[in-house]
């Protein structure tokens, strides 16, 4: 039998593979098969382990045809970015500095994923060390926009957000840290979750800036995405920053609705330069939930344009600790040198591009002696007011719309240089600052067919409000049945 | 701020343990000096007596048993490393020019 399950939901695929309907080794078989005929012309994937995958399917085959209980993800084919270190397979974070680095074990969140019976399929391109906004910035390779092949799928995550809307797997993982998941989402027409900090375990994440980075899922549909959720959400000992609440089943209250929901429309986010194609697709999502019953309010938030100069300073600060790990001794590659302090500093002169060097230097220059209060210490108090601005917001409301980016994807290679790329981050930062969780779901495309994604924020552990508003906007005015153009 | 002193990016070229060719330090300068300048709007910010923030859901700090945990043996741990010596990794002398 032949099937071809590139877009199938993720609780199809485990159903049927449950039925008996298909097998999980066919299944997976497709997936192999169409990234072997797609993914020369997207560059999603750096890694492809086509053994690896055909193991765990024979295995959940096996299961299945013994009678042994399947996992909720017995099957379903995921990529994970290549920040998230796997037992076996080739870990680099798209960097040269852990180029051929074969991580001895794996990160918590793929733990969890192999233990609900997930197939992972390989590891998808990222930004150099999750540091950029287009995927321009891994050593590797460029990965495209499936929508328009001329276009940055976003970034950090974009091999996540590029393989999920091409179909070259079911769901994927991300890792945000300032916009990482919902920014590629939104270009690629995906749904993309941050969720709170500290829901999700960060042990064997490969370390951005670790009071900031979060896992998520990035799936075709809400209901996908809180299931890939569902299974890699919870307490976990190895990370200090893990929260010890247990999770919520994420699925349950998704079709609640939101009749009587108080939805904020922060106003400082709808007051700059956005493209007037978001601006209409934002407008028909907030025109979406009136309809379905939710209350629309007006909301401030004072102290959001601070959140872009303190995140180019906490973020960049705690990769040049995080960071400092990479000198050539441990892992990956290491330079020809006659004493240490050059060995130190050839490996990785040579091996760090150019945004990662340019960061560690940034957080070096913040962190110098004598300079810590004025920079590190002042941006994590900014933090405080931009959390208290959430705080007093969500007295008002129970959920924030705001547009996931200020344009659809743009053209490779047009943010010249590394301000304007900045600057592009504008509407993520402030919920990885706050530690909120984050979504974006599509909400229609532009005059020209590229997907625009509506951003919501919640309260801390409020993922279920995310949820079940993001499940609206989808039905109303989300991308339904369509397809990139060339992937369909 | 226009271009960052030589001299400074030189300084934390050093901290920061990263080689830079003549080019990326001509580079660096006017980057960070403009990345530096747009950023600073925060000195003006007033924030006495707020507490900076750490974890957007306050927790304790956690504490396990002390008790030995498994880990992994060392020709494993080492795997990565570019030169090895046995159970050792083998690095350049500290002092330049010595042994």
């Amino acid at each position: 039998m032949t099937v071809d399950p590139a877009y199938w939901s993720v609780a199809d695929i485990a159903r049927r593979i449950a039925a008996g309907e298909v097998s999980a080794v066919e299944i997976t078989e497709a997936f192999l098969a169409r990234i072997g005929k797609v993914d020369p012309e997207l560059g999603a994937y750096l890694v492809v382990d086509e053994t690896g995958a055909r193991v765990q399917a024979q295995q959940v085959d096996l299961m299945r045809g013994a009678n042994l209980p399947l996992g909720p993800l017995a099957g379903v084919p995921i990529a994970l970015k290549d920040m998230i270190v796997t037992k076996d397979v080739v870990t680099t974070a798209g960097s040269k500095i852990l180029e051929g680095w074969v991580p001895p074990y794996d990160a918590t969140v793929v733990e969890k994923l192999r233990a609900a019976g997930a197939v992972i399929l390989g590891k998808v391109n990222c930004d150099e060390f999750g540091m950029g906004s287009s995927t321009e910035r891994s050593a590797y390779k460029q990965t495209k926009n499936p929508w328009d092949t001329t276009r940055v799928p976003g970034g950090s995550s974009g091999g996540s957000s590029a393989a999920v809307a091409a179909g070259l797997c079911a769901a994927s993982l991300g890792t945000d840290t300032g916009g990482s998941i919902r920014q590629p989402a939104s270009f690629c027409g995906v749904v993309g979750i941050k969720p709170t900090y500290g829901r999700v375990s960060r042990y064997g994440i490969v370390a951005y800036a670790s009071s900031l980075d979060q896992v998520g899922p990035l799936a075709h549909s809400v209901a996908d995405a809180a299931l890939v959720l569902q299974a890699i959400a919870g307490h976990d000992a190895r990370d200090s920053t893990s929260l010890p609440s247990a999770a919520p089943d994420f699925s349950a209250g998704i079709a609640a609705g939101v009749a009587g929901l108080k939805i904020g429309l922060p106003k400082e986010y709808f007051a700059g330069e956005i493209d007037a194609d978001v601006r209409t697709a934002l407008a028909a999502a907030v025109a979406a939930l009136k309809d379905k019953g939710a209350e629309i309010v007006d909301v401030s938030l004072p102290h959001t344009e601070l959140a872009l100069p303190a995140y180019y300073i906490v973020a960049p600060a705690e990769a040049s600790s995080n960071l400092a790990r990479y000198d050539g001794i441990r892992y990956g590659k290491r330079a020809d040198a006659t004493d240490l302090l050059s060995l130190y500093s050839r490996t990785r002169g040579e091996r760090f591009g150019p945004e990662v060097k340019r960061r560690i230097m940034l957080g070096t220059y913040a962190l110098r002696s004598g300079y810590y209060d004025a920079f590190y210490k002042k941006a994590q108090q900014i933090r405080t007011l931009i959390k208290r601005d959430f705080d007093e917001a969500f007295e008002k409301c129970d959920v924030l719309l705001t547009p996931t980016t200020p344009t659809a994807a743009y053209e490779l290679g047009a943010k010249a240089t590394p301000l304007e790329m900045y600057l592009g981050d504008i509407f993520t930062l402030a919920c990885n600052l706050a530690g909120l969780p984050g979504m974006s779901v599509p909400c229609g495309l532009t005059s020209t067919g590229l997907p625009v994604g509506a951003q919501l924020l919640g309260k801390p552990l409020d993922e279920a409000t995310l949820l079940r508003t993001g499940a609206v906007i989808e039905a109303a005015v989300g991308l339904g049945d369509k397809r990139p153009r060339g992937f369909a | 701020m226009p271009e960052l002193p030589q001299k400074e990016v030189e300084e934390i070229a050093l901290l920061a343990r990263v080689h830079l060719s003549a080019e990326e330090l001509a580079d660096m300068r006017s980057q960070l000096g403009a990345i530096l300048e747009h950023f600073g709007s925060i000195a003006a910010v007033d924030t006495e007596g707020v507490a900076p923030m750490t974890h957007a859901v306050p927790i304790d700090l956690p504490l396990r048993e002390d008790v030995p945990q498994p880990s992994l043996p060392p020709d494993v741990a080492l795997a990565g490393t570019a030169k090895r010596d046995g159970d050792l990794i083998v690095v350049p002398a500290i002092i330049p020019g010595g042994e």
